[in-house]
């Protein structure tokens, strides 16, 4: 199906003997914005890092756009050029400016010339909203302007898809618009996302579907009006009524 | 609601006064009266002029030595962290191989057992092989191991998250260690590094019972052949601390500069 980039088929992984995710199936379309939400521990991250194979599952398959990553004969790298992916503890690398952050993967992986991978870096901080910051290192720059270098780090690769792994946990309250504006900005303009958060504000604004993982599995998968509104599930409501208790 | 204004004692020339360097006074001192004595003294000035000329060899054989060693160090740091299990077993025994016998004994296993055994391999008479490159050959062995640890400890040092980052961006496993991960890590070593260096250039007296006309050697000669004992081991006293001072110096300004940069 070539509207489904990226197809998860009966995700399996443990860590020693603990079974952090217990067959998962998850279908995303081109152009979709899904979230998934869950408490800490339900293996909403490992998911999302099986899906650029960070993580290996134990079994089960991972297909972006019909390339079959459990495959030997898969590039991975290849693979991984395509999707883009925002830590939670931004990873940015401290010993290159910002812009070199931005150029480093385009020059090694995408075999850019210098300039073109400035030009394309250049265009991609403005568009997070801070290309002053070019010739700064990342030790001089707030946890959000960070974040949104993570950002523009990833996009000047021009992925076909973009995972963000609590792109917002680590900020402060201040910050956490600022990337969530750019975010919302990147879902407008059709780009095809896999979140792992808890902004609701974000889920209703940007989200086609929310999926919600409890203890390994999807419990319960929906359009964010119905999974935050009315849940169907028992441990769905439970889990919304502890985070919106306060 | 300004209140009563608080004194400050005033106690920087306390601080100063147990801050100062002393120490640094103290062998300066050493190497001041020595520097003098090599002037003045014809005893101590004949066993240093010649001694002296030693210090081109054992700078050799330590800068040929390290720069073997670094190479080395990396490699085997690089195995150890690898996933393949034949090359960390290979990378492990060698460290720990290393480190389990005296340095001094690898120094003559290494140079009349490995070095024989390796040239005669390779069709070569081991005779044609220098003692000077036996020398540095066992000293990039020895201290190879040795690095090694330091390049995994500083490669380690380094977050999961760079690794990751990297490699989420498509960059292979040699891309993301040779433009992300080492840059980091040198960096955080190179004060280990220096230290290395430094002891490294210490124990290449050891060279001496390979018969390596380097400094510890000539001090040897000249000692053996003149009864002047006490003049010619102060002179080599002299010549390594004068080295090693220096060198040692330039490696605090060095860690200085790096601590104000990383702020």
């Amino acid at each position: 199906m070539s509207d489904e980039i990226i197809v998860v088929d009966g995700l399996h992984k443990y860590f020693g003997h603990v079974q952090a995710v217990k067959g998962v199936d998850l279908r995303v379309g081109r152009g979709e914005v899904v979230l998934i939400v869950g408490p800490s521990g339900s293996g909403k991250s490992t998911v999302l890092r099986c899906i650029n194979h960070l993580e290996v599952p134990t079994s089960g398959s991972v297909y972006i756009d019909g390339v079959h990553l459990e495959d030997k004969k898969t590039n991975i790298n290849d693979v991984r050029a395509e999707v883009g992916m925002v830590f939670q503890q931004f990873n940015l690398f401290p010993h290159l400016t910002v812009l070199q952050n931005v150029t480093i993967a385009q020059e090694k992986v995408r075999k850019r010339s210098k300039d073109e991978a400035e030009q394309i870096a250049m265009e991609q901080l403005q568009r997070v909203g801070i290309p002053e910051k070019a010739g700064a290192y990342p030790r001089q720059l707030s946890g959000g302007q960070q974040q949104r270098v993570a950002i523009a780090r990833s996009l000047a690769m021009q992925p076909k898809i973009m995972l963000f792994d609590e792109p917002t946990s680590a900020l402060d309250p201040e910050m956490i618009k600022e990337v969530l504006d750019v975010m919302l900005d990147l879902a407008k303009g059709g780009m095809t996302m896999v979140v792992v958060t808890h902004e609701m504000g974000f889920a209703k604004a940007a989200a086609d579907r929310v999926v919600f993982m409890d203890d390994g599995q999807i419990i319960e998968v929906g359009p964010p009006d119905q999974i935050f509104g009315k849940p169907q599930h028992e441990r769905t409501q439970l889990f919304l009524s502890k985070i919106l208790a306060h | 609601m300004a209140g009563p204004e608080i004194q400050i004692p005033d106690v920087s020339w306390r601080d100063n006064w147990r801050e100062f360097p002393w120490w640094l006074i103290a062998i300066f001192a050493f190497l001041v009266v020595m520097a003098v004595l090599v002037f003045t003294d014809p005893d101590i000035k004949e066993a240093f002029l010649f001694i002296i000329p030693g210090v081109q060899i054992t700078l050799y054989i330590t800068l040929a030595g390290f720069v073997l060693a670094l190479i080395l160090g990396l490699l085997a740091g690089l195995g150890r962290i690898s996933g393949n299990a034949l090359v960390r077993n290979i990378a492990i025994t060698y460290v720990e191989f290393v480190r389990g016998v005296p340095t001094l004994v690898l120094i003559l296993t290494l140079a009349f057992v490995l070095v024989p055994a390796v040239s005669n391999a390779m069709g070569v008479d081991n005779r044609n092989v220098s003692i000077e490159l036996r020398a540095i050959l066992s000293l990039s062995i020895i201290y190879g191991a040795f690095l090694a640890e330091i390049f995994r400890a500083g490669i380690e040092s380094i977050s999961k998250g760079q690794m990751e980052a990297a490699r989420s961006l498509g960059m292979n496993y040699r891309q993301a260690m040779q433009f992300i991960i080492l840059p980091q890590a040198v960096r955080n070593i190179s004060p280990a590094l220096g230290n290395d260096f430094i002891a490294m250039l210490k124990d290449s007296s050891l060279a001496s019972v390979l018969a390596v006309r380097e400094l510890t050697q000539r001090a040897r000669l000249y000692a053996g052949s003149t009864f002047r004992f006490p003049e010619s081991y102060l002179v080599l006293t002299f010549c390594y601390l004068t080295m090693t001072i220096a060198l040692s110096l330039l490696l605090r300004w060095y860690e200085q500069r790096l601590g104000k940069d990383s702020r």
